[in-house]
């Protein structure tokens, strides 16, 4: 795997012909329906979803979709979900559990979208009921970073059983640009944020958030597409193997502790407080 | 009884100012004997903010209370058992001079983090009770205030307990990088745990409930309570300024925005919260011995 900086990874993830979700899934996904809208107000066009067969097993995907170019981004709101898009994930994650599919989740953004009518509609309880229901969803749940992986937008897709991350993409509590314009006001260090914030897929595998690497091939996804769908098509195999020779309550447990083990402080230590 | 619980608030306020603010005298009026409100900017003697529970007299505005303050007006006297009080974080991503400033934060504010827990009575009612305190780090979400509310959610749920959360928080804390992301998941999933047991969930979002916070566990409860005027929202203003070019109205993102856009059940005055939260948990009591499984 090659050896890179975040900021250099950063720039590999916005290469303008980094391959896309809508690249991906028919190089992945076998009969691929997409099921549109969340039921209550919409059909966000940063999220897609439908069912298909993996090597022969049905599954759900639930994907954030960034554009190719300008008239896609302007469909997908450059992939940056509103509230009815975590609706509809969430909608097609119950559907599901229902007929026990696995739920294959792809997540691209670098961020939920951020405006009025986001807030008027419950950004923020849209993105909490999908983190609490996803993590009593019955039936497993793989989910991949395949660029950027922003803040809540992206988490509320990335409960799950098991998350990997393509070699370059990154995994960020706030886009490093945010990081830099709040702690020192100056959006423009961006490149530094980006290096202090441990937000590779390496990282990430040490502060235990990431269970996987995909790699990528020489010089990052932009450079075969195909190898790389082809790469994420094996882990996807080996994932599911895993998590479906496991019972339901068993796999729950897990996933809770799985998020349940991160954080890192310590207690009684009363002794080195100064009066 | 209500005037009571204020002038608790009061005495402890005069008992905190006397760490290093200059000596007050009455002769020249300094700064912190006026109160002016961020939201209308009326001004008022900090003592009459005070005695109103530091409510601004003018538009009700409902000030950041600190959580010993909260825990004072709202549990039985001496029923409060506090958990985890020691616990401090560590430097998850090694992020500079973070340690340092912790130090001095705790040295500063008393707190050892932006969160107090424990279990108490609220009107004679057993419950779990969360506490966010805006004085430190303005109540971001790392790794201590994510753990022990973990740890609130589950004692609650082993021993079939609700919880009380009055959320208070700017959101994540950068300086913890992911792990202070996945604190929502791990939030998340112990109230989903609570909810799956049969258990009620009240949270009450003070001001400013945004960001992570607002993304996870504050928007979970069964019922969600805001004081007046408070903010409620999941992106700063400022950001969503930024994007939309224009000025935002004072109203957006307040509890009154969130009510009429249906994710508030109901604004509720301080001096009324104490009782609203007794009666409201002796309405999901189950009679003892008749656990709903
Ligand atoms: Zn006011």
């Amino acid at each position: 795997m090659s050896d890179l900086t975040a900021s250099q990874r950063l720039d590999i993830v916005r290469h303008k012909g980094r391959p896309t979700v809508k690249d991906y899934i028919p190089l992945i996904f076998d009969d691929f329906f997409e099921m549109h809208g969340d039921r209550y107000f919409g059909d966000d066009g940063a999220v897609m979803g439908g069912v298909c067969r993996f090597k022969g097993t049905a599954v759900t995907v639930i994907a954030q979709v960034k554009g190719r170019n300008l008239e896609e981004n302007k469909q997908c709101n450059f992939g940056m979900p509103h509230p009815e898009g975590y609706r509809k994930a969430l909608r097609l994650a119950k559907q599901a559990e229902k007929f026990h599919r696995p739920v294959i989740c792809l997540v691209d953004t670098s961020g939920a979208f951020c405006g009025v009518e986001a807030e008027k509609r419950g950004q923020g309880e849209a993105i909490a009921r999908s983190i609490s229901e996803f993590m009593t969803l019955r039936t497993p749940v793989i989910s991949i970073i395949l660029g950027e992986g922003g803040s809540g937008g992206a988490l509320a897709m990335a409960v799950c059983d098991e998350l990997a991350m393509l070699e370059n993409a990154i995994y960020s509590v706030i886009s490093p640009r945010g990081f830099a314009s709040i702690l020192w006001k100056d959006a423009s260090r961006e490149r530094e944020a980006c290096d202090i914030m441990k937000i590779t897929a390496e990282d990430l595998v040490e502060l235990k958030v990431c269970d996987h690497i995909i790699e990528e091939p020489a010089g990052g996804a932009h450079n075969d597409c195909e190898q790389t769908a082809e790469n994420i098509s094996d882990y996807i195999s080996a994932a599911l193997k895993r998590k479906l020779q496991k019972g339901l309550d068993e796999l729950l447990n897990e996933r809770y502790n799985k998020f349940r083990v991160v954080g890192e402080y310590e207690e009684n230590v009363s002794a080195d407080e100064p009066g | 009884m209500l005037e009571d619980l204020f002038s608790v608030v009061k005495t402890r306020l005069s008992a905190d100012s006397k760490n290093d603010e200059p000596r007050r005298s009455k002769t020249d009026i300094p700064k912190d004997l006026l109160f002016k409100c961020p939201r209308c900017s009326n001004v008022t003697f900090m003592e009459e903010f005070q005695n109103n529970g530091k409510v601004c007299p003018a538009c009700s505005y409902h000030a950041r209370l600190s959580a010993k303050e909260r825990i004072e007006i709202t549990v039985d006297k001496g029923s409060f058992e506090e958990f985890d009080s020691e616990m401090i974080s560590k430097n998850p991503i090694d992020f500079p001079d973070y340690d340092a400033k912790q130090q001095a934060l705790r040295d500063k504010t008393g707190l050892k983090d932006a969160v107090i827990t424990g279990k108490a009575d609220i009107r004679g009612e057993k419950t779990v009770i969360i506490v966010m305190d805006s004085n430190y780090m303005m109540a971001s979400m790392g790794s201590v205030v994510g753990e022990k509310i973990t740890r609130a959610f589950e004692y609650a749920t082993e021993n079939r307990l609700p919880v009380v959360a009055f959320t208070a928080s700017g959101g994540a804390r950068m300086q913890e990088g992911i792990v202070s992301l996945m604190q929502m998941a791990k939030t998340s999933g112990a109230v989903a745990r609570h909810d799956q047991a049969g258990l009620l969930y009240i949270a009450v979002m003070t001001d400013p409930t945004t960001g992570g916070v607002t993304a996870s566990f504050a928007s979970l409860g069964d019922i969600i309570i805001a004081e007046p005027k408070v903010l409620i929202g999941f992106a700063g203003r400022r950001v969503i300024e930024g994007t939309i070019r224009q000025k935002l109205p004072d109203e957006f993102q307040s509890a009154e925005f969130m009510l009429q856009a249906g994710f508030v059940d109901m604004i509720v005055e301080r001096r009324r919260m104490r009782r609203t939260l007794g009666h409201l948990l002796r309405l999901h009591k189950t009679e003892e011995g008749d656990v709903n499984e």
